[in-house]
């Protein structure tokens, strides 16, 4: 059996390593409540956008727009939304493991926010275009606006042929759903019967123009929702991560007091059947 | 009085405005247009400029930078990306950068500079006109 002084260390260290954790937790809860307000308040404007796209494509399902096909690369582009810091569980690996499982790592380049992912992936083989891992710090709708100018570039010049979004889906505090989702060329579910698509819809100056518009808008508006969506998961994330690790922590303290007071009780029996020994040595 | 119709105007942080309006006026890339309600329904590129909303009550202003608007004839919607209301707007900003605009164009050096300068004094004039 381990003695006194070696329970009793290994205990304080998991003491501390519980309030460390649990100080996590708080800070994490405290985030995930903020960013999860921030995620909800641009739903609004993802919704209409995809609305909006859809009921355009569906009217113009003949049309020939560089938007609509694939580019002439066979090269693809992946915009990988990790996060900073890890502790977070299974996040960042999740991420990982669907963009090495979906895609082939040498024909992809991957535009990296969140500094986990990149090095993940480039453990993993795949070649870094780019890094914006800044941006899931304090995400702002320029930052995605600006990536998707890049990327369009890209796809414009022929460079890129297809384009994906790699993040974390929040569906609530406890479950998170690590998503592929393909951007360019864009791509709608069909069948589903819109309420507008009946209605005859001009537009201004005309439907290529208009798409030239929207598409990236539409983009943006993506790459925006699952950042500020990625960030409200990461502290999701992290907050169950380190709730179990509390617990974790707190069983063990349990088990080790019991053995340290365990231990304590059989040094002191010790002591006293010696001194009893010692006692009737003497008399 | 004229018929209302619904108007929406979202950006991606949040819903800009929410009501009824009689009419709407602002600046799309064919011109400025003012939209009444029962208007055929239009997708059309929002340009820069003062974005007026005449409701029931009075006239509401503001700054829209970009974004598309769709009209449907009770109903219409801008998806605004950038969009501000006068009380917003910081009045000594905008005018810095409406003379910085007005210098660079006037300096003109190199070409790709004039399109920013250009885009940056539409932005500057459009905040200011909407605060007046």
């Amino acid at each position: 059996m381990a003695s006194m002084r070696d329970i009793k260390r290994r205990r304080d260290s998991i003491q501390s390593t519980e309030q460390i954790t649990k100080a996590m937790k708080l800070v994490s809860t405290v985030k995930l409540q903020k960013s999860k307000s921030k995620a909800e308040a641009s739903k609004p404007y993802f919704n209409l956008m995809y609305e909006t796209i859809s009921s355009v494509l569906q009217k113009s399902e003949n049309l020939d727009h560089k938007y609509l096909k694939p580019g002439a690369s066979q090269k693809k582009a992946v915009i990988a939304i990790t996060s900073n810091r890890g502790l977070a569980g299974g996040y960042n690996n999740n991420i990982v493991k669907l963009i090495n499982g979906e895609l082939p790592a040498q024909d992809t380049y991957v535009y990296a926010i969140g500094r986990k992912g990149r090095d993940g992936l480039t453990r993993k083989g795949f070649a870094i275009k780019a890094d914006y891992s800044e941006v899931i710090n304090e995400p702002l709708y320029r930052d995605a606006a600006d990536i998707t100018l890049e990327l369009l570039d890209g796809f414009t010049r022929g460079e890129i042929g297809e384009i994906y979004l790699a993040y974390t889906s929040f569906k609530n505090t406890v479950t998170q759903i690590p998503k592929l989702i393909k951007l360019l060329p864009v791509e709608m579910e069909s069948g589903e019967e819109d309420k507008k698509a009946h209605a005859l819809m001009t537009y201004e100056p005309d439907e290529e123009e208009v798409l030239n518009s929207i598409v990236p808008k539409y983009m943006s508006s993506l790459i925006y929702g699952a950042l500020l969506e990625a960030v409200a998961s990461e502290n999701g994330a992290r907050m169950t991560a380190m709730d179990n690790a509390t617990s974790n922590a707190e069983e063990m303290i349990e088990v080790l007091s019991l053995q340290y007071n365990r231990a304590r009780q059989g040094a002191i029996t010790q002591e006293l059947t010696e001194i009893v020994a010692g006692a009737n040595a003497i008399s | 009085m004229a018929e209302m119709f619904k108007l929406e105007i979202v950006t991606p942080e949040r819903v800009f405005y929410e009501g009824d309006a009689s009419m709407v006026e602002l600046s799309t890339t064919e011109g400025d247009i003012g939209v009444y309600a029962n208007h055929i329904p239009m997708t059309a590129i929002v340009a820069p400029g003062v974005l007026k909303i005449h409701e029931a009550g009075g006239v509401k202003r503001a700054a829209l930078h970009a974004g598309f608007i769709e009209v449907l004839p009770e109903m219409i919607t801008i998806m605004a990306e950038v969009v501000e209301w006068p009380d917003e707007i910081d009045v000594k900003r905008a005018e810095d950068a409406r003379v910085r605009a007005e210098r660079r164009l006037k300096d003109n050096k190199a070409e790709c500079d004039t399109l920013r300068a250009k885009l940056a004094l539409r932005r500057a004039l459009t905040r200011l006109s909407a605060r007046q």
